[in-house]
């Protein structure tokens, strides 16, 4: 039986590592990998205390965050399309047209 | 015998989540991703939840990840070399989160209380994709619902955003 600590602690290291890959990433695309990275860190807590607590809402919440996800994905690469298409580049540092 | 499952995974997790920062190339962080979710995937079986395993390996690995593929070779992409200057910034926000993380556990690993009894669900005779469906469509039928609207707005969105001329001759 492995405890729920031990869950957190992976989860808490993979959504850091999210957390670092948005913050020093220049690539959008790496940038959406990262936030797929933290997505995941909360599916791993919330199904870890699903079976912890015995209770199925937690895995019915992590179908929602997967739905959530996909819309995600579908609407940021659709963007990066739109942003390819208009400036050449996915170089998130290009993209300063709202910067003051 | 769990023990080593976990430990199996946790590491391939832990190691994976750190190449698809760290390597420099798209496309192998997306490969790196696709080995996370299969062991993700793994976790959750060891987890019991095995619905949400094969929804995370045909939903994660077989629609989402192809979809970043298919992007990353159609911008076809120079590789770009370089880390963000925000570095500093990224270490000083993570690493003392990370710490202030281990130190609570450490404190409160003894002090966690036991798995409460399998008696609080109900209806988990039937087994995992029973059970879920038996909740997704009683419990949460009103979320299933907006989930469903979530997508529609997003399939529109996503069709609206990528289109090349809007609603007439726009150049380009």
């Amino acid at each position: 039986m492995i405890p729920v600590s031990y869950y957190l602690i992976l989860s808490a290291i993979v959504f850091l590592t999210g957390v670092v890959g948005v913050l020093i990433r220049r690539n959008i695309i790496a940038i959406l990998l990262s936030v797929e990275l933290m997505l995941n860190a909360t599916n791993i807590n919330f199904v870890a205390f699903s079976e912890h607590l015995q209770d199925l809402g937690g895995q019915v919440f992590v179908f929602f965050a997967l739905t959530v996800a996909a819309a995600e994905v579908a609407v940021g690469l659709a963007i990066i399309i739109a942003l390819h298409r208009s400036k050449s580049t996915i170089n998130v540092e290009e993209f300063n047209l709202l910067k003051w | 015998m769990a023990q080593l499952f976990f430990g199996y995974f946790a590491g391939v997790i832990a190691l994976t989540a750190v190449l698809v920062v760290a390597l420099k190339n798209p496309i192998y962080s997306a490969l790196s991703l696709l080995v996370m979710f299969f062991h993700v995937a793994g976790l959750y079986v060891t987890l019991h939840a095995e619905f949400l395993a094969a929804v995370q390996i045909i939903v994660y690995a077989g629609a989402i990840l192809v979809l970043y593929l298919f992007v990353v070779m159609l911008l076809n992409v120079k590789r770009d070399d370089r880390y963000h200057g925000q570095w500093r910034i990224a270490g000083f926000v993570c690493i003392p989160l990370l710490l202030e993380f281990m130190i609570l556990l450490a404190g409160g690993i003894a002090a966690s209380p036991g798995p409460v009894p399998a008696e609080s669900t109900g209806g988990v005779t039937g087994g995992n994709t029973l059970a879920i469906g038996e909740t997704l469509f009683s419990t949460y039928l009103f979320p299933f619902e907006v989930a469903s609207l979530i997508l529609l707005v997003a399939m529109i969105g996503a069709i609206i955003l990528a289109k090349r001329d809007v609603g007439g001759d726009a150049p380009q």
